[in-house]
Formats: structure tokens, C-alpha cells, sequence
């Protein structure tokens, strides 16, 4: 790992870090990304390691969604990470394809970013000048964009425990597609807050404790916070209207958990 | 360049190939296996599903250096001592195929898919090939080959 870490800071600006390739590789297929250096962490020992720790499960930056999707531990430690990759591309994808590599990617529409963020998990970055955890609402600064530093590996990603029960939902146009909206929730005794895809240039976390319960208030309240942006796929008020309805099923079902 | 071994359908195969080279095309061109076939190049289509140590990936989007030393099955692999495999004799026997582009990265899917889950519910089987996409069939004789796949390996035996 030292000479990974080593390999990327004497890369610079112009190296980037290869884990699965599941969305670098469509990016320099197609021309949209054309790095100088790539370095390659798929030989790198002891960056696939799943762990329970206190309080949440540690994902290290090898473990590719498949394997973490599997994982007891992981499920044992937060249900939540392998209910949200059953959404997360097709199979063949998920072989491949790392999940801290898909947080690291920060796309604003992606699964396991606005998990992260729900349950205010972290990232733990190495670079030339030792190792520091980065909280996820620092983390997502952009879609596509981290504050990841150049030179800084992301080592492995912490989701919390949480208490409470939890629950995600999504409309995608086709099985495996990345959704047009999704509504990951959290909800505890005296909490009860949602992630949102899709609606923003970062996961979006709306704290929704103030509608005690009503979730259809809840889904007014995300509504007013979310600014989405239409595509090809939706309309923005078509978006804002559907992360609406994702919110108030995702919080009842999180609810019954 | 790198050299890059890769046991591919049992047999150790070796080419010098540049870092970029996708195993796609390090399939087909250094190593002249043209089953696998390229639709996307970006991991939608499913065209060029191979399984790595087993497991169906996209070659289209992974390196061949990346998986120096690696075991890898085309569809050239599936057929043994010549004769078709169970999932290839479905596919024929249902007319799950008709231009034959997508058929090689829906064998391969299927026939991982069928290792793990060897008898499959219908909405089980339509998700297992959710993730290759065909232009001609109209997916309802593919769904059909894969449970006749499933017979034909439960008549026959491992
Ligand atoms: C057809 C298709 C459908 C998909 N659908 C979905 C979907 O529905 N939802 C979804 O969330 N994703 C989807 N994806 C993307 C998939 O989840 C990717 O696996 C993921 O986004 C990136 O993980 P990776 O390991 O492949 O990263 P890579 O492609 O290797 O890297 C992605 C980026 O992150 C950087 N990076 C990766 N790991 C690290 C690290 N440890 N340290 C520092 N930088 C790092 C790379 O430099 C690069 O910039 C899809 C992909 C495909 C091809
Ligand atoms: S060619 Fe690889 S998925 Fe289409
Ligand atoms: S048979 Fe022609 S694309 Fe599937």
C-alpha cells in the first residue's frame, strides 16, 4: 500500500487511482477522461478486508459491491448497505466495480454516496502525509468531486450502525440504470432524516424530525429543500415531485423496520 | 508494454500488450478468440460478459494487466470435448438467439447464473439477464432458454 500511496503522489495531478474500473473505464472509452497515469490498486494486499467495528462496519477500498452486498458483516452492522447495492448496476457490474470506488466517484445520482451520507459515515484517505477520516458531509463537495486531496488514496469507507431502521427507494427508467430519484431514510426514536439522489450536485440529507411522524409533511418539507435539475430522463418538477413520494414510502417503510 | 498471462478456458495464454489494453480486445486480437463480442464499450450492453475466476465481469471494461494471472472463460470455453454445453444446446433448442451478436455474454451469464441458482423462478431468471441486452429476440425465448438450461443440467447431472 506505502508504494501505491507513493506512486499516486509522484503521479500528481495527472494520476488517478484504477480500483474496479466500472466507471473510470467507460469514461476513458468514450474520451470524456484521458489520465496521464493510472495507478492500478487491484494487486495492492489488505485493501479488501470487510470489518465490524464499534459502533458501524469498515469497507476497504477492494472490496468490490458484490462481495460487500454478500457480507454478513456488513449486513449485520447496517442492513442498509446491502439493500441499497441490489440497486447499484447488474450484477456482472458488481463483480467488478468497488464501493469505496463509487463513493469516491461522487456521483450525485449513485446509491452508496447518499447511504454514506444518511447515516454520516466516513472515508479514510492516505496520502504522503498520513492517514486522516474524512466525515461524509465534508466529503461530497461536488458531483464528481471529493475533497479527497491529489495524492490521497481512499483507503476504505465507515457506515454507522445507526439506530433506528432504515429503508431505500428508487424509480430507475430500467432495471440497473441509475435512478432518475431515489430516497434512502433514516428513522430513529427521536430522529428521522432522508438522503436524496439524483436532485442535487452532492447526496442530499434533509433532516425531517419537525413532521414527528407524518410523513407526508416529511415529503413537503424535502420537496421545498431538494433543486433538481432536469435531463433527459425528467423534468425538474417531475424529479422534485417523485423524490417527494420516494421520501414519505421510504420513511414509512424505514419506520416499520 | 506488460506481459500479461491469463489462464483463458484452461489453457495459459501470454501476450505483451500495452497498460491500456482492454481484455476485450486482448481476447480477440492478441489472442484471436473473436467470440467475445464488443457492442458499448461502456458496460451497458453486455455483449462482452466473460467470467473472471468464475464470475461473469465486463471485458470491455477491465484491463487485461489488471488481471495478470487470472482465470478467464469465453464462450470458446463452454463446449466440452465439442459438444455444446447445456445452457449453448437450450439456447439453440429455444431459438434464443436470432443475429447471435449478444449470445456469447448471455451464455456466459447464464451459465454462472445457473451454477449459483440451478433452478430459477421466472422473475429470478428475467433479473439474471436483465444486464444484457438483446436487439433482436424480444428477451422471451432467452427467458425460456435459460429454464430449459436448467432442466437440461438438473437431467444430466454436474
Ligand atoms: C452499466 C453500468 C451501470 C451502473 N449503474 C450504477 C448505478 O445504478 N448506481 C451506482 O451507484 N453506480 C453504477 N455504476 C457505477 C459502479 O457502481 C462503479 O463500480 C462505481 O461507480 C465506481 O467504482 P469502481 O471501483 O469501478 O471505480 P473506478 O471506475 O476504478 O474509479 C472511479 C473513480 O474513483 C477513483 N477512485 C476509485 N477508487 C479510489 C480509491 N480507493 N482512492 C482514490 N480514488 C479512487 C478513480 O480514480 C476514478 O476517478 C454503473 C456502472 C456501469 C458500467
Ligand atoms: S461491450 Fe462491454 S458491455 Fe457492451
Ligand atoms: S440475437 Fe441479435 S442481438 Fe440478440
Amino acid at each position: 500500500m506505502a508504494e501505491a500511496v507513493e506512486a499516486l503522489a509522484a503521479a500528481g495531478a495527472d494520476g488517478k487511482v484504477l480500483a474496479g474500473g466500472q466507471s473510470l473505464i467507460p469514461l476513458m472509452n468514450m474520451r470524456l477522461a484521458a489520465p496521464g497515469q493510472l495507478v492500478d490498486i487491484n494487486h495492492v494486499a489488505g485493501l479488501g478486508e470487510i470489518t465490524a467495528e464499534a459502533g458501524g462496519v469498515r469497507v476497504g477500498a477492494l472490496a468490490r459491491h458484490a462481495e460487500v452486498e454478500a457480507s454478513e458483516t456488513a449486513f449485520a452492522a447496517q442492513p442498509l448497505v446491502r439493500r441499497a447495492l441490489r440497486l447499484v448496476a447488474h450484477p456482472a457490474v458488481r463483480n467488478r466495480g468497488t464501493t469505496v470506488g463509487s463513493i469516491v466517484h461522487a456521483d450525485p445520482a449513485a446509491e452508496m454516496p447518499a447511504v454514506l451520507a444518511l447515516l454520516g459515515g466516513s472515508v479514510r484517505a492516505r496520502g504522503p502525509e498520513g492517514e486522516r477520516d474524512i466525515p461524509a458531509a465534508e466529503f461530497f463537495t461536488g458531483p464528481m468531486e471529493s475533497s479527497l486531496r491529489t495524492g490521497e488514496l481512499a483507503v476504505s469507507a465507515f457506515f454507522p450502525a445507526a439506530e433506528g431502521g432504515t429503508a431505500i427507494v428508487e424509480v430507475a427508467r430500467r432495471h440497473g440504470d441509475y435512478a432518475m430519484a431515489g430516497v434512502a431514510a433514516l428513522v430513529g426514536p427521536d430522529h428521522a432524516r432522508v438522503a436524496c439522489l439524483s436532485v442535487g450536485a452532492v447526496p442530499v440529507v434533509v433532516d425531517v424530525t419537525e413532521a414527528e411522524g407524518d410523513w407526508a409533511r416529511a415529503a413537503r418539507i424535502v420537496r421545498e429543500r431538494i433543486e433538481p435539475e432536469a435531463d433527459i430522463h425528467a423534468t425538474a418538477d417531475y424529479r422534485r415531485h417523485l423524490t417527494g413520494v420516494l421520501a414519505e414510502r421510504a420513511l414509512k417503510e424505514a419506520a416499520d423496520a | 508494454m506488460h506481459e500479461v498471462t491469463l489462464i483463458v478456458n484452461g489453457v495459459p495464454r501470454q501476450a505483451r500488450v500495452p497498460a491500456r489494453r482492454l481484455l476485450s480486445d486482448f481476447l480477440r486480437h492478441d489472442l484471436g478468440l473473436t467470440g467475445t463480442h464488443v457492442g458499448c464499450e461502456h458496460g451497458v450492453c453486455g455483449a462482452c460478459t466473460v467470467l473472471l475466476d468464475g464470475q461473469p465481469v465486463r471485458a470491455c471494461l477491465t484491463f487485461a494487466v489488471s488481471v495478470t494471472g487470472q482465470e478467464v472463460t469465453t464462450v470458446e470455453g463452454l463446449a466440452k470435448d465439442g459438444e455444446l454445453s447445456p445452457v449453448q444446446r437450450a439456447f439453440a433448442e429455444c431459438h434464443g438467439l436470432q443475429c447471435g451478436f449478444c449470445t456469447p455474454g448471455f451464455l456466459t451469464t447464464v451459465t454462472a447464473f445457473l451454477r449459483e441458482n440451478p433452478a430459477p423462478a421466472d422473475d429470478e431468471a428475467i433479473e439474471a439477464v436483465a444486464g444484457n441486452l438483446c436487439r433482436c429476440t424480444g428477451y422471451q425465448n432467452i427467458v425460456k432458454s435459460v429454464h430449459r438450461a436448467a432442466e437440461l443440467m438438473a437431467e444430466e447431472g454436474p
